[in-house]
C-alpha cells in the first residue's frame, strides 16, 4: 500500500473514531439522561458546532501521529507534493462527496416535508455528512489504486 | 468512439539514462513517484505539460517518450 493510500485509510479510521467517540459521549452525557432533547433545535446546533473544531483538532493529532509512525516504520517523509493527479482524484472524489450531500440534504428536508421530527433531518445532515466523507475517501483510495 | 490507448517508453528511456530511478524522474519532473509510476504503468495518462517535462528531462521529442493508437475493438 503507498503512502497516499495508507494516509487516507488513517484519515477514514479517524473519522469513524471521531464521530463513533462524540456520538456515544453526547448519547451518554445528554441523550440518555433526557431524550426529549433529541427534537432540542438548540441541542442539535451546539453539537454540530462543537463537532466541527473537535473533529478538525483530532483529525490533526491523527495527521500528526501518522507522519511519526510513518517516519519510523518507513524511514520516509511524508509527502508534501500534490501533482496534477492529487489534484485530479481529490476533485473527483470532492464530486462524489458533494452528490452524496446532496442526497443527504434532500432526505433531511423530505423528512421534515413528511412531518418527521427534527432529530430525523439533524441525524440525516450528520449521517449524510459522514457518509459522503468516508466514501469519497474510498473512492480516493479505489482511484489511486485503479488508476484513470 | 474508438478507445485511445497511450503508451510510453519511459521504462527503457529511465534505463538508458544510466538505470534513473522513478524517484529521481519525479522529482525532475515535479511529480510524486506514484503518479510516475502510474504513468509508466498506462495507469494514468499526463497532461500535455507533463508529458513534455518528462520528454525534456530525456532530451527527446514527445513522439519518441508517448505512442498513440486507437482500440479499433473497444468501439
Amino acid at each position: 500500500m503507498e503512502q497516499k493510500e495508507r494516509q487516507i485509510l488513517v484519515s477514514v479510521i479517524g473519522s469513524i473514531l471521531i464521530l463513533g467517540g462524540y456520538s456515544l459521549y453526547v448519547y451518554h452525557k445528554y441523550i440518555a439522561a433526557n431524550p426529549a432533547i433529541i427534537n432540542d433545535f438548540k441541542f442539535w446546533g451546539r453539537a454540530f458546532l462543537i463537532l466541527i473544531p473537535v473533529g478538525i483538532a483530532a483529525q490533526i493529532v491523527i495527521h500528526i501521529v501518522f507522519a511519526i509512525v510513518n517516519k519510523i516504520a518507513t524511514d520516509e517523509d511524508l509527502s508534501t507534493v500534490d501533482d496534477e493527479r492529487d489534484k485530479l482524484i481529490e476533485l473527483k472524489s470532492i464530486r462524489i462527496s458533494h452528490w452524496l450531500f446532496i442526497l443527504g440534504f434532500f432526505l433531511a428536508m423530505g423528512s421534515q416535508a413528511l412531518g418527521m421530527p427534527p432529530w430525523v433531518m439533524f441525524a440525516a445532515l450528520l449521517g449524510s455528512g459522514f457518509i459522503a466523507s468516508v466514501i469519497s475517501e474510498g473512492a480516493k483510495i479505489y482511484y489511486y489504486r485503479r488508476g484513470h | 468512439m474508438a478507445k485511445c490507448v497511450i503508451g510510453n517508453e519511459i521504462r527503457k528511456l529511465r534505463f538508458l539514462a544510466g538505470e534513473m530511478t522513478q524517484q529521481q524522474l519525479a522529482d525532475r519532473t515535479g511529480v510524486t513517484r506514484q503518479t510516475l509510476a502510474a504513468i509508466e504503468n498506462g495507469k494514468y495518462y499526463p497532461s500535455l505539460e507533463l508529458a513534455f517535462r518528462i520528454a525534456h528531462v530525456f532530451g527527446l521529442p514527445l513522439t519518441e517518450v508517448f505512442s498513440f493508437r486507437l482500440d479499433e475493438d473497444s468501439k
